[in-house]
C-alpha cells in the first residue's frame, strides 16, 4: 500500500484541465485593473481640488517681462515656471491647474444634471408606457439624428460665452443616453414579481417607482456616466475652443489651447500642455468607464 | 422594397422637420433676445425694435413658427445680415470644400482601419492586438482641434512639409484629413476586429480552408466581405458626426468650408447664416444615414425589406 503523495501547501480545489478559472479570479484582475485606472483619475480630481491653492491662479496681474518664458524658466522674482508662461506673463502651470477644476466642476456638474434628466424621462417613459413613451422617446430620436456637438455649438452661440451656459448646453444635449438606459432597465424592472407584489400590496406609484424601481436603473447609469464624463470634458475644451464655452477670464484647457495658437513659433508650449493633460485624463476616464461596465456586468469575461 | 423607401424617406422628412423646429426654438425661445444679440451692447433701443420689426420677432410666436417653416421649405432663411447676400447662397457655396474634407478623411480612415482591425482579429490577444487597441483608444480621447493644432507644429512649423492652412492642393487637405479622421479610426478598426472575430468561426470560412484555400482568399472573399457590413453602417454614422466634427477642424485649419462659416457667423452674430449652416449639416447627417440604410438591402441579400 502506498503513502498517498504530501497535500501541496494551499490545497487548491479540483479544476478539470481548460475550465474557466473560478469568478473570484476574474473579479481580482478587474479590481486591479479599476484601481489602476482610477489613479490618474484620483491625481486628477486631486489636482483640480487642490492645484490652485498650491499655484495660485492670479487672473489679473500681466507680467510682460516674463512672457513666452519656456518651460521651466525661472522669473524674475525667483519663482520656477514649471510649464512655461503664456503671452502676457502668467504661469501656465498655475492656468493648466485651474483649468483642471473648471473641466472637473463643468463635467461632474453636467453629468449629474443630464443624468437626473435623464433618470426621470427614461424612467417616467418606461413606467408611463403608451403615448408618454412614445412621445418622449421620439423627442429622443430626434435629439440623437442631430450631431450632438452641432446643437451644442448652436444653444452655446444663443445663450453667450460662461461656465453656467456650457452645463446648461451640455446637459440638454446629451440626457437622451441616460434617459434610454433608465428607461429600458424600468422596462424590465416593473415586470418583476416584487414590483407586482408591492403593487399589490397597496404601495403608492411614488413609492413603487421610487423605493422598487429607481434603485435598479442607478447602477447601469453610474456605467453612462463614467463614459458621458469623458465626452463631456472633450465637449466643454472644443465649445471653449471656438469661443463658445468658458468666458476669456477662465482658463479652461480649450481656452488656453486657442489661445496659444498665435505663439506655436514662439512658444510651443502654450497649445501642448493643457492638450496633454485633457488627452491624459480623457483617456483615464474611458479605460475606467470600459473597466467598470465589464466589472458591473457578470456576463463578460474578460480575455 | 419601394414601401420602405417610402417610410425611411417620410422619416427623415419628420427627423429634418424636428431639426428645423429645434433651431427655431433654441434662436427665438431661448431666454435672450435675438434681435438684442443681433446689435450687441452698443445698439440703441430703436435699433433694437428696428430689427424685432424686420426679422418679425414682434409677432406671436405661433405666427414666426409658421412663418419660419413656409419659408423653410422654400430654403428661404433671409438675407445674410454681414455677408451682403441670402444665408443659403452663402453656406451652398461652401459645402464642396467640407464635403472634399469629410470624404477625405473618411477615406483615409477606412484605408488606415481596414489593415489595422484585419492584423488585430487574426493576431488576436497577441502585442500586435494590443498595441492596435491602444492606438484605437488614443485616437478616440485626444481631442481633435489640438491633434491639428499639434499637426501644424510639427509639419507646417518645424518640419515645414506642409501647409498649415487653406484649401489648395492634395497637400493642404492631409493634415485636416488626417486629424478629422483619427476620430473615425478607432472605431471602425475595434469594428473590423470584432466583425472578423465572430466571422472566422464560421462553418463556412471553416469549408472554405477545408477545400485548401490559404489564409488570404478565405478572408478576402468569404470573411471580409460579411464582416464589413456592419463596418458600413457606422461609417456612415461617423460620416455625419465627421460633419459636425469638421467645424472645428476647418477652425484649426482654416478650412472654407460650412464648418468655418458657422464658427464665424456666430462671431459676427450673422443668425440667418448660423441657422442655415446648423440646418444643411444636419441635413447632410440626415442624408447620409439614409443612403447607409438603402445601401443595406444591397450590401446583404439576406436582408429583404417590405
Amino acid at each position: 500500500m502506498s503513502s498517498s503523495p504530501p497535500l501541496p501547501a494551499a490545497a487548491a480545489p479540483f479544476r478539470p484541465p481548460g475550465a474557466a478559472a473560478p469568478r473570484y479570479r476574474r473579479g481580482r484582475r478587474m479590481r486591479a485593473r479599476l484601481l489602476a485606472w482610477s489613479t490618474p483619475l484620483a491625481v486628477f480630481v486631486a489636482v483640480a481640488a487642490l492645484g490652485p491653492a498650491l499655484v495660485p491662479y492670479d487672473p489679473v496681474t500681466v507680467r510682460l517681462g516674463e512672457r513666452l518664458k519656456p518651460p521651466g524658466a525661472v522669473l524674475e522674482h525667483g519663482a520656477k515656471a514649471w510649464l512655461g508662461t503664456d503671452q502676457v506673463g502668467k504661469d501656465l502651470l498655475a492656468q493648466v491647474l485651474q483649468g483642471a477644476r473648471i473641466s472637473l466642476f463643468v463635467s461632474v456638474t453636467t453629468v449629474i444634471a443630464a443624468g437626473l434628466i435623464g433618470l426621470v424621462t427614461g424612467v417616467g417613459a418606461g413606467y408611463a408606457g403608451r403615448t408618454t413613451d412614445a412621445l418622449l422617446m421620439r423627442l429622443a430620436d430626434l435629439q440623437l439624428a442631430f450631431p450632438s456637438i452641432l446643437l451644442a455649438i448652436l444653444i452655446a452661440a444663443v445663450l453667450g460665452p460662461s461656465i453656467a451656459n456650457v452645463i446648461i448646453t451640455l446637459s440638454v444635449t446629451r440626457w437622451v443616453t441616460f434617459a434610454r438606459v433608465a428607461r429600458a432597465s424600468t422596462l424590465v424592472t416593473k415586470e418583476r414579481e416584487f414590483v407586482m407584489a408591492a403593487h399589490a400590496t397597496g404601495a403608492r406609484v411614488a413609492r413603487l417607482v421610487g423605493r422598487h424601481i429607481v434603485p435598479f436603473a442607478v447602477t447601469p447609469l453610474i456605467v453612462v456616466a463614467t463614459v458621458e464624463m469623458g465626452l463631456v470634458i472633450l465637449a466643454e475644451a472644443s465649445l471653449s475652443f471656438l469661443g463658445l464655452g468658458a468666458p476669456p477670464d477662465h482658463p479652461s484647457w480649450g481656452l488656453i489651447i486657442a489661445n496659444g495658437r498665435n505663439y506655436l513659433s514662439s512658444a510651443w508650449w502654450i497649445s501642448t500642455m493643457p492638450g496633454i493633460a485633457l488627452s491624459l485624463v480623457v483617456i483615464a476616464i474611458g479605460q475606467f468607464g470600459d473597466t467598470l461596465r465589464d466589472y458591473l456586468d457578470p456576463r463578460t469575461v474578460s480575455e | 422594397m419601394s414601401g420602405y423607401l417610402a417610410g425611411r424617406l417620410a422619416y427623415s422628412i419628420f427627423v429634418l422637420w424636428g431639426a428645423i423646429t429645434i433651431v427655431f426654438v433654441t434662436v427665438r425661445v431661448v431666454p435672450g433676445d435675438p434681435a438684442q444679440l443681433m446689435v450687441g451692447a452698443q445698439g440703441t433701443r430703436q435699433d433694437v425694435e428696428a430689427l424685432r420689426h424686420r426679422f418679425g420677432l414682434d409677432r406671436p410666436l405661433p405666427v414666426q413658427y409658421g412663418g419660419y417653416l413656409a419659408e423653410a421649405v422654400r430654403l428661404n432663411f433671409g438675407q445674410s445680415l454681414r455677408l451682403e447676400q441670402p444665408a443659403v447662397d452663402a453656406v451652398i457655396q461652401r459645402i464642396p470644400a467640407t464635403a472634399l474634407l469629410a470624404l477625405g478623411a473618411m477615406t483615409l480612415a477606412v484605408a488606415i482601419s481596414l489593415p489595422l482591425g484585419i492584423i488585430a482579429a487574426m493576431a488576436r490577444s497577441s502585442i500586435l492586438d494590443r498595441a492596435v487597441s491602444a492606438v484605437s483608444l488614443v485616437g478616440q480621447s485626444v481631442p481633435n482641434f489640438w491633434l491639428g493644432i499639434m499637426f501644424i507644429l510639427i509639419f507646417a512649423r518645424t518640419l515645414r512639409w506642409l501647409p498649415s492652412a487653406g484649401i489648395g492642393g492634395a497637400e493642404h487637405l492631409i493634415l485636416p484629413a488626417v486629424s478629422l479622421a483619427l476620430l473615425v479610426i478607432g472605431v471602425l478598426t475595434r469594428l473590423v476586429r470584432s466583425g472578423l472575430v465572430d466571422i472566422i468561426h464560421e462553418d463556412y470560412v471553416r469549408t472554405a480552408y477545408a477545400k485548401g484555400l490559404s489564409v488570404r482568399p478565405v478572408i478576402v472573399r468569404h470573411a471580409l466581405p460579411n464582416a464589413l457590413i456592419p463596418v458600413v453602417t457606422v461609417a456612415g454614422l461617423q460620416l455625419g458626426h465627421l460633419l459636425a466634427g469638421a467645424v472645428v477642424v476647418e477652425t484649426v485649419f482654416a478650412w472654407p468650408g460650412v464648418g468655418r462659416l458657422l464658427v464665424d457667423a456666430i462671431s459676427n452674430r450673422d443668425y440667418p447664416v448660423v441657422q442655415v449652416a446648423v440646418l444643411f449639416i444636419t441635413a447632410g447627417f440626415i442624408l447620409v444615414n439614409l443612403l447607409v440604410d438603402l445601401s443595406y438591402a444591397y450590401l446583404d441579400p439576406r436582408i429583404r425589406y417590405r
